[in-house]
This record gives structure tokens, sequence and C-alpha cells, in this order.
């Protein structure tokens, strides 16, 4: 900023219209959750004015059990989720890597379907079709989390299936053909030379299917069923109908959450890795 | 892609080892499902929980009249807008990530992406706080207010009246601008990427030739980034037309968007074919998006 050398044409960058843009724009992003942040701390019911320091809203959010119970839900689906959309998208960015076979398209492009159609559409379809094949709703934990969960898995999977496919493309062949000649079974060359190459992008997959999941609000709308409460639909019914300084509370518990995945997923891939992956 | 890819009849095994899940997942959990809001969008109500699938167009018949086609051009009016807002905010803050210092650059990109990872429903419920009307954009409002009628009082003008805070949610305007809030870093991080890819000499080649910033910008960048806002406005206008959360929370009684109508038909209004017939309509109308967006890119790889 006090460097003094002349700008050059191409260093837009330091131009000061340039940097009060991008400064706006980051106060815009930004603010409003710094602001909710620092009033999860305030000592007041109405959220304008500081009174002072305090911690009890989050002593309050996590004595609330209806709030905890839906973060537990919450981060239960999002694991479960994960791991399941992990192993399924691997599978899927291989087999198109891989293997030439009859509708090879259209099965491509109906994979990309559950990233394309609205939330809104797929939440109804889960609405229609769990009720239509009665999919039963007293079960006890965590199987009644379970259409959420299959629900979660659709649109997660095809997010890691593309992040690994777009890995796989550098991975040499000869490696695996290599690991073959020496003896190594189908099974073996997988998992010692094609798992190995492929490990950073199952890291960012999964972090993204993470995200993904705890992120969603319509699709488990209309898939929970009565008993079974996830965080984001707890917040809805809140901010819906009565604000509490809770809210405040519990969301900020979940944005840190957020930023120490972020940072984990940093020191796995660098800064650049992960911008990569988008 | 290195090596040739191997025919699934010369490796059944494997293939049936890869394949299976997948395809089963994907057959069961989302092409039944979707099969059957189909099916429902020609049916209609036969008892409390029983919808006889007859046939009938009536749904689609009743989603043509005046009253819902106005909700469907009205949404897509509001994320086409909510599109060109984060096209002119996002297109200098791209550029800006381009041509920063190396070390920068990430850090920058960073910024753009955390809010992208935070809760949806966290960031709607954050800016809505902000904009209460005790929230902070009233009390800033305000403070420009008085700030103008100090002024008006120092040439000698009678100063304005008491500033009273503005209902500034549950409105359009605040539809649109939660949507901005909510899909600017959709815009920001495809036009990066097109932009980065470009060759910067290009630039510097037309501002040598005499051409100056605003006509370099728009005879070289843009043209040259072309892929990349096509790429970011679908990535926004997409989400922002099937948009549910922003305007149930932040829109008025005026600003429901489809989504909204297509949520009423399975709660309240109870009429799963009617909605089911809605859902549908709304995903022909992505596909008619991407389709143009593909015959444009086609034509664009002919003319070269």
């Amino acid at each position: 900023m006090f460097n003094r050398t002349a700008i050059a044409p191409l260093e837009y960058t330091r131009k000061l219209w340039m940097r009060s843009w991008v400064g706006l724009t980051m106060l815009f992003l930004y603010a409003p959750l710094i602001v909710l942040m620092i009033f999860s701390f305030n000592d007041s019911k109405r959220n304008v004015v500081w009174k002072g320091f305090t911690l009890k809203y989050y002593q309050k959010a996590l004595n609330n059990d209806s709030l905890v119970e839906a973060m537990v839900n919450s981060l239960t689906i999002a694991f479960l989720a994960t791991i399941i959309s992990l192993v399924i998208g691997a599978l899927a960015a291989v087999m198109l890597w891989r293997f030439r076979f009859p509708f090879k398209g259209l099965v491509e492009g109906t994979m990309s379907l559950p990233i394309i159609v609205p939330e809104i559409c797929l939440g109804v379809a889960f609405l229609i079709f769990f009720a239509k094949v009665d999919w039963p709703t007293d079960l006890p934990w965590p199987l009644n989390l379970s259409a959420i969960t299959i629900a979660h898995i659709t649109f997660c999977f095809p997010f890691v299936a593309m992040v690994v496919r777009a890995r796989l493309a550098s991975f040499n062949k000869e490696e695996e053909e290599a690991a073959k000649d020496l003896g190594a079974t189908e099974w073996q060359a997988f998992r010692d030379v094609l798992l190995p190459h492929i490990k950073p992008s199952l890291v960012a997959g999964a972090l993204l299917a993470f995200t993904l999941s705890l992120d969603d609000f319509v699709i488990t709308f209309f898939t929970s069923g009565p008993d079974t409460i996830t965080f984001p639909v707890k917040v809805y019914s809140m901010v819906r109908f009565s604000v509490t300084p809770e809210v405040n509370a519990a969301s900020t518990i979940l944005i840190i959450l957020t930023v120490a995945l972020t940072f984990i997923a940093l020191k796995y891939q660098g800064v650049k890795g992960i911008s990569d992956a988008h | 892609m290195s090596g040739p890819m191997q025919d699934w009849k010369s490796q059944k095994k494997p293939f049936a080892a890869v394949a299976t899940a997948p395809v089963f997942w994907l057959a069961l959990f989302f092409i039944a499902p979707m099969m059957i809001v189909w099916l429902y969008s020609f049916g209609q109500n036969a008892g409390p929980a029983d919808i006889d699938i007859s046939g009938t167009l009536d749904n689609y018949k009743r989603a043509t009249e005046w009253l819902y086609l106005s909700i469907f051009l009205k949404s897509l009016a509001v994320a086409a807008l909510t599109t060109l807002i984060c096209l002119i905010i996002g297109f200098p803050v791209a550029m800006a990530i381009t041509f920063a210092a190396p070390k920068w650059r990430p850090w920058l990109l960073l910024g753009i992406m955390l809010p992208f990872w935070t809760n949806l429903l966290i960031r709607t419920y954050a800016l809505m706080a902000l904009m209460g009307t005790n929230g902070y954009m009233n009390k800033g409002l305000g403070w420009l207010w008085e700030g103008a009628s100090w002024l008006r009082t120092l040439v000698g003008m009678q100063p304005l009246e008491a500033w009273t805070p503005v209902q500034l949610l549950y409105n359009n305007f605040a539809v649109v601008l939660g949507l901005v809030y909510v899909h600017l870093p959709f815009m920001v991080l495809p036009l990066y990427s097109a932009l980065d890819r470009l060759d910067k000499s290009l630039i510097e080649a037309s501002l040598d030739l005499g051409a100056g910033h605003f006509k370099t910008f728009m005879q070289v960048v843009v043209p040259l980034a072309a892929p990349g806002i096509v790429a970011g406005v679908m990535i926004t206008l997409i989400p922002a037309l099937g948009a549910y959360l922003t305007p149930d929370l932040m829109g008025g009684t005026d600003s429901q968007m489809i989504a909204n109508v297509i949520e009423r038909q399975f709660k309240r209004a109870n009429d799963w074919p009617f909605g089911a017939a809605l859902s549908f309509l709304l995903i022909y109308a992505m596909f008619i998006l991407i389709a143009l967006q593909s015959m444009r890119s086609n034509t664009v790889k002919e003319a070269r």
C-alpha cells in the first residue's frame, strides 16, 4: 500500500477504485456474519445495542435439548452421507474414466442431473417417493435419519464423482499396468496404486460432501418426518417464529466449525489446491 | 487422459464392481423419485391420501393461468436481475483477484469461498438481522439522513424531519439483495477461472497499441472471458430461479417465487399433482436454459 513504484498498466489490483470495490464486496459478504458472531456474546435480548459480554446464550443453546439434538442429527447425517457419497462417487468416477460401455453418455448426463435440478424439485421428489414406498418414520435413532441421509447422498455423490474424475485425468495408467505385470491383482492395483493417487481428491470431495449435507435446508425440510429435526430446519423454525439470541450462539458454533473444516482442508491441500478444486 | 479406455466386455468383473453401486443408487434414489413426480403431474386428487394417475393435462393447463404464469415470469425477472447485479459486482472482483500479487491471490479467493461454505440459512439470517428496522443498515441510513440534514442547515435551508426507520425487509428489494448476497461467490469463481487462463500479453498489446483501459476491457477482456461469463451466469441464474429460502424468509406477501408456490402445493394447499406439474415445468425451464447455453458454445466453437 505504501509502495511508491509506479503502477504498471496491468496492476489493476493496485488501483484505488479496484481496491475499494474489493473491500466493499468483502464488507458486504462478511459484515452480516461478523455482526452476528459479535452479538452472540451480547448481554441483551435485542440485538442492536452492546450491553456487555456474556456467554449465557451459549449456555442456553447448549441446554436447549432440541437444538442440541438437531445439531447431533445434522452432524450424524453429514458424516454418514459423506462416507457413502465418497464410496459411490469414487466408484462412479472410476467407472466413467476407465470403461467404455453402452449408454455411457446417458449415465453421465443423468449423474449430473442431481446437481442441476433445483433443490425444491428434488425435495418434492423425495417427499413423494418416501410417502409412496411407506418408508418407516418411527425407527430408533440413527435409523430414523435414513430418509434424509439417502436424499443427501443423492445430491452429494455426483459432486464427489466430479472432483475425483478431474484428479483421475492426471493418472498414468502405465503405473497400474506395471503393478499388474509385477503380479498385483486387480484389487491390489486399485488399493496400492490408484487409491493413493486420488487421495487428495477424496479429501476435497469429502469436505465438499460434508458441507453440502450440513448446509442443506430445502431437501431436508421436505424429507424429514415430524420427529427428525436437523440444525437448519430447527434454525428455520426459530427464525420464523421467535428470534432468540440462542440462534446467534448456535450459528456462531456452526460458522466456527465450517471455518475449522476449511482450514483442515487448507492444511491438506494448501490454499491453491482448494481454489483449484472449485 | 493417458491410455485408451477399456471396453466393459473385456473386464466384466471389475466393471460390475465399480458400476453396480452408482447405477443402482441413481436408478433407485434419483430416477425413481423423479419418475413418480412426473407421473403424479398427470394425475388428480382422488381422496385425502390417494392420487389417481389418469393422464389428465389439467395440472399443466392450470399452470398456464395468469396467476401462475405471472409468478413464473416474475421469478425469471428476479433471477435475471440477481444475476446481472452479481455480474456487475463480481467482474471487477474477479479481475482484482486475477491481477493481484501471487501471494495475495489465494487469500482473496479464500475470502470469496468461505461464505460459500457457510450455511445458507445462517447467512440469510445474519443478513436479516442487519436489515431489520433496528438493524445496522437502518442505522447507517439514519446517519446519512442526519448528515444530509446537517448539510442543509449549513447552506441555510430547513433541516430535514427526524429519521424514521424504513422497512427494508419483507419486500422485493430484500429478496434481490438476499439472492445477490447468497449467490455472489457462485459468480466470482467461474469468472476468476476464465480470467486466470486469459493470455495477459493480449491486454498489454491492446494497451500498447493505444486502446484505453475501457476499450481494452470491452473489446479484449470481455470477449476472451465470455466462456467464464456464460458459466457464471448459468451457475447463478439456475439456483436463483429455483430459490426457496430467500423469498420465503426475506420476501413479503407479493414476493413469492415459483419454489414457494410449489412448496405450498405440498404443504398447505395439499394439491400434490399440481405441485408435481409446477416442479416439472421448473425443471423444463432449466433444461431450456442449459440447451441455450450449449447451443451458444457450439456456435462459438464452429466460428473458430
